[in-house]
């Protein structure tokens, strides 16, 4: 399943300030077998790749959009900032994240 | 060969209810044989092995194996994501906190109709108010819900009230699926069929729904396919991203397959990853290798992989035929004259339902052998 296929949710658009985390109902898990992480939820599962892995894996409620964006140029050279918010937006759009207001 | 994301564990095919669009099959007494606790945690093991990342407890009424919570337990542990679907008979307020203890991840609860007189009907025994306080429960208790209705000729015009219930006890997902034609539903398809009227009306209904409650929740509509000019991608392939393990261990690609001629593979004699990449049950229609005229050369032969066989095997005796729903199908004729049926002027009202047992009647054991 492609996020990019979800209608945006009107009105909401990930913003640096926001603390993204995962909604309740939903679980990171790695899958051994495919070695890839996937984002899990009821009758669904979204296979993801290393860069939106690194990004659902910071998303702890706590952390900022531009933290997280910080944390990820600490480790690697090229980090798009509205890369980050539009991939999170996506994820909002399908209920998958929740924002908390910064 | 793609590995399988998703298990359907059919548990058992015991039910408090007895709808008459139950999928189960018809000679449910040759199931009746069900695995142990141990022999499901193998097949949740040798499941995760494979690739499998969401089990499926299901049945018949999965809450009737006292030990569904170890079973619960046994999938959780090893990072399957657990889904139940259930009837709620059973879901008491202990059973359901054990559940969620042991790692219980989505519960799904059958509503049969938009109201109690109805849907106590159907499901053959009073069981509206205990599925609404489940509904409760499980909100309560933190779960992300599913409420689902299989629509057919006499729910399918309560389709709003569906939904307003689904919102009104908080679900987060709302599932209408419009009944599929196997097991006991395909010996009920003249009376379950509806009309074409009937369809468009829910329709409208139900575009309006998912505009209204997308920031909330998730209305999934499964298309009456006897209605559609192209077949269903069936479980998005032949034994390509689930299977089925039955209550005896007989593995299936999907819960509808248990007719096919095919011959019979299971947990008790095989490791489910031999009978995933090899057993005829499984490689038979995998791919399109297989695939006759018209769909041979049809455009949308990777959208649909023909149909569903088991439908095929249904109408016409032949498994590898094009699905009969689609309108290039040489056997079209098959459907649309059920669908001209639905839509007679003279067709009779409140035609007889054949109910589903509860259990596999011990008194007359299926003389049939089973076609396999």
């Amino acid at each position: 399943m492609d996020p990019t296929t979800a209608s945006s949710r009107r009105g909401v658009e990930v913003s640096t300030s926001d603390q993204p985390r995962l909604a309740r109902h939903v679980r990171l898990t790695f899958c051994r077998t495919r070695q890839r992480h996937t984002l899990q939820l009821p009758e669904t599962v979204v296979v993801l790749n290393d860069s939106g892995a690194d990004i659902l894996e910071l998303c702890d409620g706590r952390r900022s959009v531009a933290e997280i964006v910080a944390e990820l140029r600490a480790r690697y050279q090229a980090v798009p900032d509205d890369e980050v918010r539009w991939f999170l937006t996506r994820l909002v759009a399908r209920r998958c994240v929740e924002l908390a207001d910064g | 060969m793609d590995s399988p994301f998703g298990l359907l564990a059919e548990l058992t095919y015991r039910c408090p209810l007895a709808c008459a669009y139950c999928s189960n099959p018809l000679n449910m007494a040759d199931y009746s044989d069900e695995l142990s606790t141990n022999e499901w945690r193998r097949v949740l093991v040798e499941a995760s092995d494979l690739g499998v990342l969401q089990c499926h407890l299901s049945g018949g009424e999965p809450l009737l194996r006292r030990d569904l919570v170890e079973i619960v337990a046994g999938a959780h542990d090893l990072g399957l994501y657990t889904n139940l679907v259930t009837s709620a008979i059973g879901l008491s307020r202990p059973r359901a906190e054990q559940l969620r203890a042991a790692g219980l991840d989505h519960v799904q609860i059958s509503i049969q109709a938009d109201e109690p007189t109805v849907s106590d009907r159907i499901a053959g025994t009073p069981s509206w108010q205990r599925k609404i306080e489940a509904m409760g429960v499980v909100k309560e208790l933190g779960w992300p819900l599913t409420v689902n209705v299989v629509l057919h000729r006499y729910n399918i015009d309560g389709v709003a009230n569906v939904l307003g219930l689904a919102e009104e006890v908080g679900a987060d997902r709302v599932e209408l699926a419009n009944t599929q034609y196997y097991g006991w539903a395909w010996r009920n398809r003249h009376a379950l069929l509806p009309s074409r009227a009937q369809l468009e009306a829910a329709e409208i209904v139900v575009r309006a729904a998912r505009e209204r409650l997308r920031d909330r929740m998730d209305v999934i509509y499964v298309i009456p396919d006897y209605y559609s000019r192209y077949p269903k991608p069936c479980m998005g392939g032949w034994a390509s991203r689930q299977l089925t393990v039955t209550p005896n261990g007989v593995v299936l690609p999907c819960p509808a397959a248990h007719a096919l001629p095919l011959p019979r593979a299971s947990v008790r004699e095989d490791p489910l990853e031999r009978i995933w990449a090899e057993s005829p049950v499984m490689t038979a229609f995998r791919g399109t290798d297989w695939l006759p005229e018209p769909c041979r050369s049809c455009d949308r032969r990777e959208l649909d992989f023909g149909g569903c066989r088991c439908q095929a095997f249904q109408l016409t005796g032949d498994a590898a035929r094009t699905d009969p729903v689609c309108h290039l199908s040489p056997d079209h004729d098959l459907v649309a004259r059920a669908v001209e049926a639905a839509n007679a002027d003279s067709r009779a009202d409140g035609l007889p339902l054949v109910p589903r047992p509860h259990r596999a009647n011990r008194q007359t054991p299926t003389a049939a052998p089973q076609r396999r």
